[in-house]
This record gives C-alpha cells, structure tokens and sequence, in this order.
C-alpha cells in the first residue's frame, strides 16, 4: 500500500489531498479480493492507470495555467515584453559565449580519441614553446617510448595554379604519420603511406574538403589528376572530411614535408612543429619526465646548440593561448553576470506585478486554489515568459556567433561553432533556470500572502517591508555586477589605449603592402628572384603617387618569428633569451617606405652582392645590446650561417606586435640570400608608400606583376595600417563584446533601482501626502526618495569595487600592464554607477515632490 | 450542454450509475464492471480524474447527507448525479441512438438486438 501511495505523488498535490484516500481505499479493496497472480496483473494495471491519469491532469492544468499565462500577457503586454526582453538579453549572452567557449575550450578537439594527441616543443630560455630542429625531432623520436607515433609539420602556403586564376592557399607540409596519427580517414581517396615522404618519392598531396568543393566542385576524378603547387605538379591523392581542420582552420591542403640529409646538420634550425600521440596508459606526466631524461642526455651530447634545451610537452588541446583562454572565461563569467542581473531584475519586477495582482490572487485563494496550485500557475506563467525569452535568445546568440567567433584564432583546428543540440540544452537550462530563479521567489512569497487570508493586512506594511528589503537585496546586487562589469571593461579599454599609443616604430599611414610569395624551385636562384624584384619595383616606383616602394622578407606584425641566436666573436651559438635578433632580408628603401629612422651609417645597397661584404643594418636595440655606447659601425657578429658586418643603424620596430617585447632586428641585404638556401627568408612582402589613397595604386600594382609573372598570385592585399589595427584587432572586440555586456548589466540596473524607487514612492503616497500637509517641503520630499536610491546604489557600488578588484586580478594577463587597481577605470565605474543611481531615482523623485497632499490623504 | 457531448465513454457510464442510486467510489466501480459484464473495470485514476472533471463541470455532486453510519464506511464519499449530469447522460445517449440509427439505415449491425 505504501508503494501505491507513492504512486499517488505524480498527480498534482490538490488532486492527491482530495482523492488520495479514496483512492488507496478503492486498490485496496480490490487487492484484497485478488488472488496472487491477479494481483500482479491488478498491480500493472494500477501503474499503468495511474500514469495514464496523472499525465491527463497535469497536462490539463498545465492547458489551464498557459491558457491564463496568455491572458495576463495580453492584458499587460508591456509587461511581458520587458520580461521577455531582459531574459532574451541573459539567455542571449549566455549561450553565445557558451557556444563559443564549448567549441574552443570544452569539447574534445575532432580528432580519433583525441585526448592522447599532444604538441611537443623545445623549451630554451626564453621561449618555452620553441619548433623543433630537424635533428633534435629525429632524436626525440628515435630515443623516446612513451608515444606511439610522433609526426612533424609546417604550415606552408604556397601558390596553387589550375584552371583559372592562380591562387595563394594555406596548407601544411607533413611527414607521412601525421593524418594517420591524427586518425580521421579521408572522405575518397588515401592519405599518405610510409615513404611517401622520402626524398625522391613521387609529389602527392591531399585536399582539404572545402578546397575540393571551392575549386573542384566535389568531383571524385580529381584523384590522380596533377596540380600545380608552386610550379611542381602534385597527384591529389586524396580528399579529408569536411570538418577536418589541421593544423589550423585556414589549411587547405597537405603535402608531404622532404627533409634531406643536409637539414639534419643544424640543431638551431628550429623549423618543425610536432605532434604526438601518446602510448594508450602512458600519462602526460609520464611522457613529461621520460622527455626531460632524454633531453638531459641530447644536452650532453650536443653542448654546443643542446645546452640548455628541455621539452615542452602539452596536451594539444591545452595549446590555446593563456589569453584566449582567460579572455574566454572571462566572457563566460560576464554572461553568466548578466544572467544573473536578468534574473534578479525579473524577480523584481515579477514581485511588484504579483502586488499590482494580489486582489486578483487573493480572489483564486478564496475560491478555493490551494497555495501549491498558485505556485504552480505563477511558476508556469514566469517559465512561459522566459521560455519565449530563451528563443528570442538563441536567435540573438546565432546572430552574435560571427561576432564572437572572430575570438577564437584562426589556429585552432576546429569547426565555426554552430547552434547544435547541446547548445541548445545549455540554452534551454539557462532558460529553466532564469524562468525558476526569477519566478520562485515572487511566487512563493505571494502565495503565502495571498493565502494568509486577509488580503489587506496582507499587503499592508508588514508584508510590503519584507519584499522591500529582499527587492532591494536584488537590485544592490545587480547594481554589484554592473560595477564589476563597467570596471573590468574599463580595465580593458585602458589597455587598449596603452597599447594603441604604443609606438610601432615605423609610420603606417600612406602604405600600401601585398604578397607575391615566390614559389621554389621556380624561384630557387637568387639571381631569379632578383630579376622580379628589379622589374616590380622600377615599374610600382615609376607609378604616379608612389615615393618609395621596398621588398621585405616579412613585414612586422605579420610574422613574429624568424628569429635567430647571434654570436659576437665566437661565443656559443645556443640559444638565449639574450642573444637573439629577428632576421630579414631587405630591398634598398626599406626603412625609407616604412618611415624607419636610419640613425647611423647607411640602408643596404644594390652592390651588396653576395660577393661582397656580409653587410647588416641593424635595430638600435641590437647596439645597446652588444656595443653599448662605441660606435656600432664597421663591428662584426655571426648571424644565420655567417659573418656579418654592420653598415648602418635604424630605429627599433615592433616586430612582434604592440603588445609584445621584440628582439632586436638584423636587416640583411636582398642579394645575399644564399643561393638555394633560407629561401623561406626570400623577400615577399612588397611595401609601397605613395601618400593620399594608397589603397587606389592596387590595380596598377596588380598589372605589373602580371607583366613580371603571369603565373604568381598577389595576396594580402591591404593597408599598413589595417596591419597595425589588424594587432590590437581582438582587443577591440574584447571591449565591444565585454562592453556590450557590461551595458546591458547598466541599464538592466538602472532599471531595477527605478522599478524600486517607483514602487517605495506609490507605496508610500500617503505617508508623503501627510509629510507636505505638515509642512515639509518639496526639496525635502525630493532628497527623502533620492536617498532611498542612492543609498542603494552606494552599496551595490562598495560591494562591486571589492569583487571587481578580484575579478581584475585574474584577468590581469589581459590588461598589458594596467593594474586591476587602475584607479581610472574604477573611479569610471563607481561614478557611472552612481550618477545611474541618481538618475534612475529622480523620475519617481519628482513624481514623490508632484504628490498632491489632499488627494493622497483622501484616498486613505 | 451541447459542449458537454461526446460525453467521455467512462464519464456516461458513471452517469448510468449513479442515476440508479447515490454511490461512493468504489460501488461505482463495482457497479459499472457488472453492468458491462466485466468488459469495462475503471481503474481508481480514470475514476476519480473522470469524477474531477465532472464535478467542475457540474455533471455530479459530493452528497451531503450520508447513509446510516453503521452502513457507512467514515472515509467515503458519495455522489450523486445532478439535473444537469441527468440531461447530459440523455443526451449523450440520444446522440449514440442516433447513430445507431444511422449505422444500421447503411447496413451495419442488422443481426443483433
């Protein structure tokens, strides 16, 4: 019997208290006359009924309970939009950002058991994460165990040419294990086989799906069929799946890295990034440790270069940067703010409209609606209101994701997040969870008023007090999170603005820069090169407009690396985090386009063949470095394979971005790159100053490469300056994003503290009426209210000042050097939310000081 | 009334019942088994939902006066059928005779009764 009463609580609790008895009566009646296997079939049959019954009635209340839901939202629309709205705004944000940060942080990466892959890396002081030279990867592989396979890959574009226009695309270079060790078969086709990487096997490349479909619409035939990468025709051997992404989002193809024997010879050539996948039972830990054993044993071995080279080994994974990563949280923690600001402000608002509806509640109660059944119809109305609110949220989220989605580096080997189902159960738990949390409170707290019996003693001052102060605890902790939320931005736009005065070192305003990354082996003779270089650069010189137009290896913020160790006579060539410079081959007027000041000595020339004298034009930072205070001209240090010697002194620039500490930098004369070597050091980046519409020169440009080359593309195609912004780029999207939320939190707060103000006004009409009939006057009826707002506001900044510290601390490796203390950003934050405060209580203010005292009193 | 029709099969059966007499739960359940032969044996869920609704609808009424206590079991409820649940039973079955009518004029059921 007591199971069949357990049975009972499916039904709603009204339907239980008045039948329950009746019911257990009327089983138990029949189980008693029921022999054994009768009983069980009785027993069947009563779950089964009571199922069937209890689902019928909940499923009526729940048509009469939306069927009223409707009518309230029909007779007070604006109403229901405000909640809609304000819980679209939380849902909203909430589920873009969790889209966002399960995509990039939660899920497992799209690879086969994926938990096993890891990155390793050289780690030399200074640079923890460092490529691997060749030798050391053959080394790592050959002495360790706790991997099953190790591959290797670099990402190399390269200029793809078949039917129609030739074309720049992203791809990679791998050894043969990689796809294997990744796991994902290809979708037609094969991915390579052992060998096929060995020096003089056959060319072979695979596509990605996107590639396939772009340039090749889909077709199955493209297998076998040759294209042209870089002036080799390659087999297509294979197509990958559509979602395959390696190593980043943009690659498009793959080919097969040839490493012969002469890159075997220099330990400092760190080229090779590598991936692993670890032996099934063997943990990161432990592959950790056996890595530094080996390490230890390769530093012996190799003194010279090996020295102080350890082993960085990191789930891939856990590659992500530290910022994207705490910039996600950051995010998810902010909409997870303005989820709870939404929900704390509905609760306040759902609190006041079930007082403007106690008459109408107190009526149901009296007519016999039990208080679970109150609960139960204001809980089903507020989930309605959040449920539609939950939609228009997600609608709001898919908008934003594009948005959002340009946080997330291009390096990540993953899909564009997508609204799929487990967005949208987080989506929908987000909404149950706002639909309950601001629909409890209010409708546990009137159902106990309204059935507390008498309807005016219940909604006079005692129970009005008690709401005032909970209302009141919600909106000082909405008016908290906004503080925290103005504040960090506020943190954020400052470090912006250090960082956007930063000084590149070079003036972007006027230039115009494009790629013509010249394919080898077409282009492996420097002589050939030079050949394109003289006849681009003397026609684009000859463009009207044009002042100066230069050649460079790589422009700054474009590529950070390349970066080499210097030794200044003899001292070891191992790599220190003291004893590096960036490395690039230059054209003359360089640093005459880039507005780079030369401070001494001269730029690189055209008579610095590969004959003559290694000449070197240096950053100022390079002389501070080794000749601090001498006359650096005429000195000379080893530098990429040879000796160099210094000509002439520029300023420093920021190769590495605005953010970031840059070595100093060696520009090498154009005509020394050694002939069939460093040619991924070749020049390509072609820079033109010309003044006024830079941008205009384009076509112009354009043509003239073709002259020079039909068959080799120009990409990248853009302002210096869309470079210098394209740096501080995600930042501002920081700010935007970070900046929306934390104005939504604001005029959600705003809101709260007027809803309040307004509500204590009209509460309190007679009190104020009586206050003025004796004589007080309006300045003071006016600072009475106000201060009810400003007190409120006063506590909701204190608390949100102290969380916001916090809060600044762990997110202070995104501030570049602004401290969470920055007493700008926090005084921004309190004034914005004080003036808030006094701004939203002066409307119910004045309406308090406009109280006419005969009026008021009379309708007592 | 008219909206009342169909009256739901469990429904028109509690109504035959308790137009012979006053009952409480379980002699209605007992009642109907033997009027159907047994066909039809309502489950105490489907009773008390269908006694729910035919209470707000005003079909039947709680009885206040209660049978001699020694006849009475304390705990139960009677029933009794209103004018209203009266004249919706005769309609509803009306309605059925109607389609009886109807079923057998295209041939259906011509054998029996």
């Amino acid at each position: 019997m007591k199971l069949y009463r357990a049975l009972l609580y499916l039904y709603p609790a009204g339907f239980r208290s008045e039948y329950g008895e009746e019911m257990c009566e009327v089983f138990a009646n029949r189980l008693c006359r029921a022999p054994w296997p009768a009983a069980a079939a009785l027993w069947i049959d009563a779950v089964v009924d009571v199922l069937r019954n209890a689902l019928s009635i909940h499923g009526e209340l729940l048509r009469q309970d939306l069927q009223y839901a409707a009518r309230s939202m029909r007779r007070a629309p604006g109403f229901a939009l405000t909640v809609i709205l304000v819980a679209a705004l939380g849902v909203g944000a909430t589920t873009a950002v969790f889209t966002v940060t399960d995509h990039v942080l939660i899920r497992p990466l799209p690879f086969a058991d994926s938990g096993r892959l890891v990155k390793l890396w050289e780690d030399r002081p200074g640079y923890r994460r460092m490529e691997l030279s060749p030798p050391n990867y053959r080394d790592w592989k050959s002495m360790s165990t706790s991997f099953e396979k190790l591959g290797t890959y670099i990402p190399i574009p390269a200029n793809l040419v078949s039917q129609g226009e030739p074309e720049r695309i992203e791809g990679a270079a791998l050894s043969a294990e990689l796809l294997g060790l990744l796991g994902i078969p290809p979708v037609i086709g094969r991915y390579f086989a052992p060998g096929d990487d060995r020096e003089n096997a056959a060319l072979t490349m695979v596509l990605s799906y996107g590639l396939w479909q772009r340039r090749f619409g889909g077709d199955a035939s493209i297998l076998g069929s040759r294209l042209l990468l870089d002036g080799m025709p390659y087999v297509v051997i294979g197509v990958m799946p559509r979602g395959f992404y390696f190593p980043g989002r943009d690659a498009e193809f793959w080919r097969t890295i040839r490493l012969g024997p002469e890159d075997f010879d220099d330990r400092n050539n760190n080229t090779l990034q590598v991936v692993g996948r670890l032996r099934r039972g063997v943990s990161l830990a432990q592959a950790r440790e056996e890595m530094r054993i080996v390490t230890a044993r390769l530093a012996r071995a190799y003194p010279a270069e090996n020295a102080n080279t350890g082993a960085t080994v990191n789930l891939l994974r856990d590659e992500l940067s530290q910022q994207t990563r705490l910039l996600l949280w950051a995010l998810l923690g902010a909409a997870v703010c303005v989820l709870l600001i939404a929900c704390s402000n509905l609760a306040g608002l759902l609190l006041a409209r079930a007082l403007v509806r106690r008459k109408e509640l107190a009526l149901r109660t009296s007519l016999g609606a039990g208080r679970e059944r109150l609960v139960r119809q204001l809980l089903t109305e507020s989930l309605v209101l959040a449920g539609l609110g939950g939609l228009a949220g997600v609608a709001a989220a898919y908008a934003a994701l594009p948005l959002l989605m340009r946080l997330v580096p291009l390096s990540l080997p993953i899909a564009q997040p997508s609204i799929d189902p487990r967005v949208l159960v987080f989506a929908a738990l987000a909404t149950a969870a706002t639909g309950l949390g601001f629909g409890v409170l209010p409708a546990v707290r009137v159902s106990r008023l309204a059935t507390a019996g008498n309807l005016r003693e219940a909604f006079d001052e005692r129970g009005g007090g008690r709401k005032q102060r909970l209302r009141a605890a919600l909106v000082v902790a909405e008016v908290a999170a906004s503080v925290v939320l103005l504040a960090s931005t506020g943190l954020l736009i400052r470090a912006l603005w250090r960082l956007q005065g930063v000084d590149p070192g070079f003036r972007a305003e006027g230039v115009v820069t494009l790629r013509t990354a010249l394919p080898v082996p077409k282009y492996e003779r420097t002589a050939r090169r030079e050949q394109f270089y003289a006849q681009v650069l003397s026609q684009v010189r000859a463009l009207p407009g044009v002042s100066e137009a230069a050649y460079i290896s790589f422009l700054p913020m474009v590529m950070r690396g390349g970066i080499w160790p210097v030794s200044v006579g003899g001292q070891p060539r191992s790599r220190t985090e003291s004893n590096t410079a960036s490395l690039r081959f230059v054209t003359p007027q360089f640093f005459a386009t880039m507005r780079i000041p030369l401070r001494a000595g001269r730029d690189v020339s055209e008579s610095d063949t590969d004959e003559g004298l290694q000449a070197a034009v240096v950053s100022e930072s390079f002389v501070r470095r080794y000749w601090p205070g001498q006359n650096p001209l005429g000195r000379q240090f080893q530098f990429a394979f040879r000796e160099r010697t210094i000509v002439g002194v520029v300023g420093d620039i920021k190769v590495r971005g605005l953010e970031m500490r840059s070595e100093p930098q060696v520009y090498l004369p154009y005509k020394q790159v050694p002939d069939g070597g460093l040619w991924f050091y070749a020049p390509k980046d072609l820079a033109i100053r010309a003044g006024g519409d830079a941008g205009a020169l384009l076509p112009a440009v354009r043509r003239i490469i073709r002259s020079a080359d039909p068959e080799q593309p120009v990409s990248n195609a853009r302002l210096l300056e869309e470079i210098v912004e394209a740096d501080t780029a995600p930042r501002r999207l920081q700010v935007r994003v970070l900046g929306a939320f934390a104005a939504i939190a604001f005029l959600l707060a705003g809101l709260g503290i007027h809803g309040l103000v307004s509500f204590a006004v009209s509460q309190r009409t007679q009190e104020i009426g009586v206050r003025v009939a004796l004589g007080a006057r309006p300045g003071d009826v006016f600072a009475m209210v106000l201060r009810n707002g400003v007190f409120l506001t006063a506590a909701g900044v204190a608390i949100g000042l102290s969380l916001a510290l916090a809060v600044g601390r762990t997110m202070e490796g995104l501030l570049a050097g602004i401290k969470p203390w920055d007493a700008v950003a926090l005084t921004a934050a309190a004034g914005a939310a004080a003036v808030l405060g006094i701004v939203s209580a002066c409307a119910p203010a004045w309406r308090a000081v406009s109280i006419d005292p005969i009026q008021a009193i009379r309708a007592e | 009334l008219d909206s009342l029709l169909p009256l739901p099969e469990a429904a028109f059966h509690i109504l035959l019942s308790l137009a012979e007499e006053d009952r409480h739960g379980y002699a209605v359940i007992q009642d109907v088994t033997f009027r159907t032969g047994g066909r039809l044996k309502l489950g105490a869920g489907t009773l008390y939902r269908s006694i729910h609704r035919m209470l707000e609808q005003g079909l039947i009424a709680e009885k206040a006066r209660r049978p001699a206590a020694e006849l009475d079991d304390e705990r139960r409820i009677y029933y009794r059928i209103t004018s209203l649940g009266k004249r919706a039973a005769d309609a509803e079955a009306r309605r059925l005779a109607e389609l009886v009518r109807l079923a057998r004029a295209s041939g259906f059921a011509r054998g029996r009764a």
